[in-house]
């Protein structure tokens, strides 16, 4: 493995983790619509939390997959043919919250307007429930051939643990979400978010501990690398229990990068069961590693130097547009 | 199992198809609509007259619409690859995937951040500001379709790459010849330029419909004056595109130029063009054609001699240049009769725009009333806005179906590039759901512009980020701080 090929693994992570800390609080507040908040006015203020910015949240998962494929072809080839009913029903559920919201904001009939704010609940519960699973699943181990070639069943994918996973990240992004809606309105919103968090954390908990368990017997990260994989399950528990703190005792930033930063443990703990490994075959000669499975020197050379190039001017315009945005808004007023 | 014929490559091969034309619908629609607004918003801050500051916001609307369809359906795109051809992405992920990358880090950040900007900062920003918003909006979008089609140029014409020895994918080894592929940059601003016609005419058409029922006559004239002169600059740029493009295939890809003029056998010294024919696909002949003399030579070579090679031909050269690598039995014929259509649907279709966009400009001199009394052209011009998609979609089957069998062109085939671990069954699924989602997609976007459009210009802009704020804010917040 060459430090350049390193770097890129590094890197495709560091871009899921950005997808996770961003897109999951988006993916909460989309599951709120419905829920959460309970008329059509206070739809309207939590969804315009998310308004300016989910769009560019979205680009950090396109930039991810077009990293993968710029760096790991063969990783990119393997995952994305793999899990194709997985991936397929993701893109569904992103579809259809994606439009929702310009959708809703235009329907004129009630009717409308309830399929649209269907369409960004269930799209985004499915999309992170389905993120979850299908993660959950890749570390557990599938068939893959010699050629690279992953042929799946439904009982390879969807069994207890990678279900539990998806729950798990589902919950995560909710509550993200919650906290997220906590920091950008004021009022009864703002209240409810608290106390629907207050439950919520509890359930988080107890489906943390589940997953670190399944997670034991499920892959091998335990057995190839104790200290790492609990070091990294430990700090997922303490962010969790930093960001249920600042539930507690109201401290909003708390909670928010807590949960964030929760998210960003799972990642952190994928790819480090992952190394050396991009792709975890039953059988383990048919694994693809990072040393074989990455694009020729030339090319990450120059991704390498492009992407130092762009990505801290793309930052700086990404935090200011949220800094724009600082601004909370007011919850409806009752019966107005 | 259900048997229906169906086989894999055939269902990934109709999904591409599909998921890129229904794409490539919106694509060009929120590409020139950014240019146009971002035209209209400038001279509100130039003019200070707010009708173009209405206009903006108005025909914005659809480029809000367009472009949230367009973005779902581009992540189809980028994972399509993955799903449906592992192969062609394991071959070519040296070279494919750094465009794609590059375009989602430079292109997608911009205009997906600066979209937002534009949309709920209408009250906060000075003119110029919000303006620079929408340009960079604009500028993103096209720097998204150059990198794209820095890919898809590869794929015509590989340029800059070796094959690797011991996997025998290719390798790139000058990305300055990549990104310097003349196939690039003759299809590049063709591309772009097809793109603000694109948007100039479906705001010709949605006017002109306007101004038959006499409904905000001043507002919707001076839409279409903007329109027009953009259509008719950008008409003139997609000829003259096209051409470039069009004569650089002779030498570059024969097979799909002799297929655009409808040539079996080489064409004499007398270049005789066909302007309509008939083919026998099974025999390789024409059967009959309406032909006109020199004119191929002109569109070929500008000039009235030389010769161009015809299918057969080509053919004959194909076998002897990659029969040794692909074997025999390659068939290198591409769908003529589609190619042949297509071509002469959009080369039609552009000279149309630039003769529609000269008449209306005429009859929409500012003190002359002739528009509202040639009631034939308003109706002509209303149904042209369903044009400029027949006419994209039509220059896309002849790029993508000219490359036939080649999915790189000389280096891979279509049928060797396909997941070979996805199934018909899923495969028929995701078409059949996609179509529907489509569907629903699309007509949905079309009520929405209906609906925009029967509202009227007068409506207003509630997307401002401080509507729906009462007074009572948070102390921590910036804005409080200049609260009273």
């Amino acid at each position: 493995m060459t430090s350049l090929q390193f770097l890129w693994f590094i890197l495709i992570g560091v871009l899921f983790s950005g997808f996770f800390f961003l897109e999951g609080f988006d993916f909460g507040v989309g599951m709120l619509v419905k829920s959460f908040a309970k008329t059509s006015d206070e739809r309207d203020v939590v969804i315009k939390t998310i308004g300016p910015h989910w769009d560019g949240n979205e680009v950090w998962l396109i930039t991810a997959g077009g990293a993968m494929f710029a760096s790991f072809p063969m990783w990119y080839a393997t995952l994305f043919s793999g899990f194709y009913l997985v991936l397929f029903l993701i893109l569904a559920a992103l579809i259809f919250r994606g439009v929702s919201f310009e959708f809703r904001a235009n329907m004129k009939t009630d009717t409308w307007r309830n399929f649209w704010e269907w369409a960004s609940t269930i799209g985004s519960f499915c999309a992170a429930f389905l993120f979850g699973m299908l993660f959950t699943a890749m570390i557990a181990g599938m068939p893959i051939d010699k050629n690279g070639d992953m042929t799946a069943h439904f009982g390879d994918y969807v069994n207890l643990f990678s279900v539990v996973g998806g729950v798990a990240v589902t919950v995560l992004c909710l509550v993200h979400g919650l906290n997220f809606i906590r920091l950008k309105t004021t009022g009864e919103l703002r209240e409810r978010a608290l106390s629907w968090n207050k439950i919520l954390y509890p359930v988080l908990f107890a489906g943390e501990v589940v997953f670190a368990i399944l997670l034991f017997f499920s892959t091998d990260f335990f057995d190839k690398k104790p200290m790492t994989t609990t070091a990294i399950v430990v700090a997922l528990v303490i962010f969790t229990v930093l960001a249920y703190w600042g539930v507690l005792g109201n401290h909003e930033w708390l909670s928010f990068i807590g949960s964030g930063l929760s998210l960003i443990s799972v990642v952190v703990l994928i790819f480090n069961g992952l190394f050396p490994r991009v792709m975890i075959a039953n059988n383990p000669a048919n694994s693809l590693l990072i040393k074989n499975s990455s694009n020729s020197p030339y090319t990450l050379h120059l991704m390498t130097i492009l992407t130092f190039t762009i990505l801290p001017i793309v930052l700086i315009y990404f935090i200011w547009s949220y800094w724009v945005f600082y601004k909370r808004l007011a919850s409806p007023k009752q019966n107005a | 199992m259900l048997n229906l014929g169906l086989d894999i490559l055939g269902l990934a091969r109709f999904q591409f198809g599909m998921t890129t034309v229904f794409h490539f619908f919106f694509v060009p629609f929120s590409i020139g609509l950014a240019f146009v607004v971002a035209v209209m918003e400038t001279m509100y801050a130039i003019k200070g007259d707010e009708d173009y500051k209405k206009m903006a916001q108005f025909w914005g609307k659809m480029f809000l619409y367009s472009f949230a369809v367009g973005v779902v359906t581009g992540i189809i795109q980028e994972f399509q690859f993955g799903m449906n051809w592992s192969e062609y992405s394991r071959f070519m992920g040296d070279i494919f995937g750094a465009p794609l990358a590059i375009e989602a880090l430079a292109a997608f950040f911009l205009e997906s951040t600066f979209i937002g900007m534009w949309m709920f900062t209408w009250d906060r920003f000075n003119k110029w500001v919000h303006t620079l918003f929408i340009w960079l909006v604009m500028f993103g979008s096209s720097l998204s379709a150059l990198w794209i089609l820095a890919a898809n140029s590869f794929m015509q014409n590989p340029l800059g790459y070796i094959i690797n020895q011991k996997t025998g994918h290719v390798q790139m080894v000058s990305f300055g010849k990549v990104v310097g592929n003349p196939q690039l940059w003759n299809e590049f601003p063709h591309v772009i330029f097809g793109a603000f016609v694109t948007a100039a005419f479906v705001i010709a058409g949605c006017s002109a419909w306007r101004l038959l029922k006499k409904d905000h006559v001043g507002f919707y004239r001076k839409s279409l004056n903007v329109a027009l002169v953009i259509g008719l600059i950008f008409s003139l740029g997609s000829i003259a595109s096209g051409d470039l493009q069009t004569r650089y295939l002779i030498n570059n890809q024969p097979m799909k130029f002799a297929a655009m003029e409808g040539l079996y056998k080489n064409s004499t010294n007398k270049g005789e063009w066909a302007a309509v024919s008939g083919f026998d696909t099974k025999q390789h002949k024409t059967t009959w054609s309406v032909d006109v003399p020199y004119v191929l030579n002109l569109l070929s070579y500008h000039k009235t001699t030389g010769t161009v090679k015809g299918m057969n031909q080509v053919n004959k050269d194909m076998h002897a240049k990659y029969d040794k690598k692909f074997g025999s039995d390659m068939n290198y014929y591409v769908p003529t009769k589609t190619l042949f259509w297509s071509f002469r649907i959009m080369a039609g279709a552009g000279a149309l725009f630039a003769l529609l966009a000269i008449v209306g400009l005429i009859f929409n001199r500012k003190r002359s009333q002739l528009i509202m009394k040639q009631r034939w052209f308003l109706y002509i011009l209303g149904l042209c806005l369903w044009l400029p998609f027949v006419v994209n979609t039509a220059g896309w089957f002849v790029t993508e179906f000219g490359r036939y069998p080649w999915i790189v062109y000389g280096l891979l085939t279509i049928a060797d590039a396909v997941s070979p671990n996805v199934s018909v069954a899923s495969l028929l699924t995701t078409n059949i759901v996609y179509f529907a989602m489509f569907a629903i997609m699309g007509l949905v976007m079309i009520i929405l512009c209906h609906r925009t459009l029967k509202a009227g210009p007068d409506v207003e802009n509630t997307d401002g980020y401080s509507a729906g704020d009462t007074k009572e804010l948070d102390p921590y917040s910036k804005g409080a701080f200049n609260h009273d």
